[in-house]
């Protein structure tokens, strides 16, 4: 029998992938509970991503399991999709369609996914507009407003959905910098309203402030997991000593 | 515009260097081929309309002008549809559509639109005919006498050759238009899909709605100057002996032995046609352009 943890929104259970040759994620075992913050940090290409994109399926683990809200998670395309619409993702480099006003960026899976019609999801969209302070930008097409814009409506896009979990992956990375705080307080804002996030970041002032639980990970492991006063002023391995030394003293 | 009292003696002399730069660029990028174009638009023209032989000629090669346009339409048309289908194939994860998809595209391209012509209209469309006429009497034999009987009655000469030709310039320009979608597919951001699936919309659900109609738009200019190639290409459909223009002009130069008139305008009537097509792709490209921004 598999066995499950009912308070745990998301259980990562010895997951492995490998990407031909290359072994991005070394038998991950993760557990997030339910209205918790996690923060994973790291080096490039250390599995973070590939960690989080496993989450949702956008990979497939080669090995192992996650289970998302009681349920295996498994290659079931109609599954897959049902997971999905509960978890929301916002992307490094943003990704809105580019082809559709921000508006219509949030209404269409609402309409597609949700089977709404086009005023119900209006209105929804536009209330996320506004909780992320962007309902001004409705009618604009994405490239013609700012990144931190841009990045503000993909989390209003994911949370339209009103997903049970958020995953962020390097969301302000491709920022400007003075573009970076309107994202992180939008983020922090979600972080106190008690929504379940996973966020890969380098953005370590914020992992302090904003988590519950920070993880840090190399070469496709967890090396070390603990609150954030515990893992950055007691970090129990020399790995993650060097790396928080390495980032923090630039 | 600058006053140029204004400016000191050194400023004026610099103002006038550039001005004479400006002309220069603008002479060096005028379009002078296309004032020659014109020209010999113009000039036939004015033979038409002052030669008798000339005039002779374009009413008669006129007559084939609903011809090329129809099956031009028509090939278009459907060639769109079995490229845009054929496209998504060569995308797919699917190993036997992808298979079949990339087969259909390399053979089409690997013989020459004429030979593919012939061997469509006159080997292809009669085999397939045959074998339904053969499925039929076996139907009528098994009892199904509705169906066998229909199907018994189909012989090859009742597919004109005009439906040859748009069958065999559907199927051509399919594997053309086929590849020009699934660049266009490529050319948009694999973010664009992952966002769309992380949503929950199927692959189908996230190319209908994401992927395909920034892919279009992409590659509208390409569709467009599919459209002109095609219309030239349709002259090829007169080896079928379909009475298109080009088809009238050999059968009017034939019996009349006036070459110069009959070729003269013909090549003139293709050559309007396809400037007034890619000056319209032009605009289109350049509205894109624009709207991108």
């Amino acid at each position: 029998m598999e066995n499950n943890n009912s308070s745990n929104l998301v259980e990562i259970k010895s997951v492995d992938k490998w990407f031909g040759e290359l072994q991005a994620l070394d038998n991950v075992s993760l557990n997030v509970p339910s209205g918790k913050v996690m923060v994973i940090i790291g080096p490039s290409g250390s599995g973070k991503s590939t960690l989080l994109r496993c989450i949702n399926y956008l990979e497939t683990p080669t090995n192992g399991q996650v289970w998302f809200n009681g349920e295996k998670m498994s290659g079931d395309q109609k599954e897959l999709n049902r997971h999905r619409a509960e978890i929301g993702m916002v992307f490094q480099s943003f990704n809105l369609y580019a082809h559709l006003t921000i508006l219509q960026n949030i209404t269409l899976a609402l309409k597609v996914v949700k089977k709404l019609n086009e005023k119900e999801a209006e209105t929804l969209a536009m209330e996320q507009l506004k909780r992320v302070g962007i309902a001004d930008k409705a009618d604009k097409m994405p490239a013609q407003i700012s990144g931190g814009q841009q990045q503000r409506a993909a989390i209003a896009r994911a949370l339209a959905m009103r997903p049970k979990l958020m995953l962020f992956d390097e969301p302000t990375s491709a920022l400007d910098p003075e573009m970076i705080k309107e994202v992180l307080d939008v983020m922090m804002m979600l972080a106190k309203e008690g929504i379940t996030m996973i966020i890969v970041t380098h953005e370590m002032g914020f992992a302090r402030a904003a988590a519950d639980e920070v993880i840090f990970m190399d070469h496709g492991r967890i090396v070390e997991r603990n609150t954030p006063d515990g893992l950055f002023n007691n970090p129990a391995s020399d790995r993650t000593k060097l790396f928080l030394s390495q980032i923090l003293h630039k | 515009m600058i006053a140029e009292d204004s400016l000191t003696p050194a400023q004026k002399i610099a103002l006038r260097q550039s001005r004479r730069q400006r002309l220069r660029t603008r002479l060096a990028t005028f379009p002078w081929w296309l004032v020659i174009v014109g020209l010999i638009i113009g000039a036939t023209l004015w033979l038409i309309t002052e030669s008798p032989t000339y005039s002779e000629a374009f009413a008669t090669i006129r007559t084939g002008m609903v011809v090329t346009l129809v099956i031009t339409l028509i090939s278009y048309t459907i060639s769109l549809l079995i490229g845009l289908f054929t496209g998504l194939g060569r995308v797919s994860s699917n190993i036997v559509s992808q298979n079949i998809a990339t087969l259909y595209v390399e053979v089409m391209r690997g013989i020459p639109m004429l030979v593919s012509i012939f061997f469509i209209a006159l080997v292809l469309v009669p085999g397939i005919i045959e074998m339904l006429s053969f499925l039929g009497s076996k139907f009528t034999e098994a009892g199904l006498t509705g169906i066998g009987a229909s199907l018994a009655n189909m012989n090859t000469k009742s597919i004109s050759m005009s439906v040859r030709a748009v069958i065999a310039l559907s199927l051509t320009y399919g594997a053309y238009s086929a590849e020009i979608f699934r660049a266009g597919i490529q050319s948009v951001p694999i973010g664009q899909m992952e966002a769309a699936r992380s949503q929950g919309m199927s692959y189908g659900q996230a190319m209908r709605n994401v992927v395909l109609p920034q892919a279009i738009r992409n590659v509208l200019p390409a569709i467009g100057n599919d459209f002109i190639s095609m219309l030239k290409d349709s002259s090829l459909v007169s080896i079928l002996a379909v009475r298109d223009i080009t088809q009238i002009a050999r059968l009017y130069a034939g019996h009349s032995f006036r070459y110069p008139e009959a070729y003269t305008t013909l090549s003139v009537m293709y050559l309007t046609m396809t400037m007034l097509l890619s000056l319209l792709v032009k605009l289109l490209e350049r509205r894109l352009a624009n709207n991108g921004k």
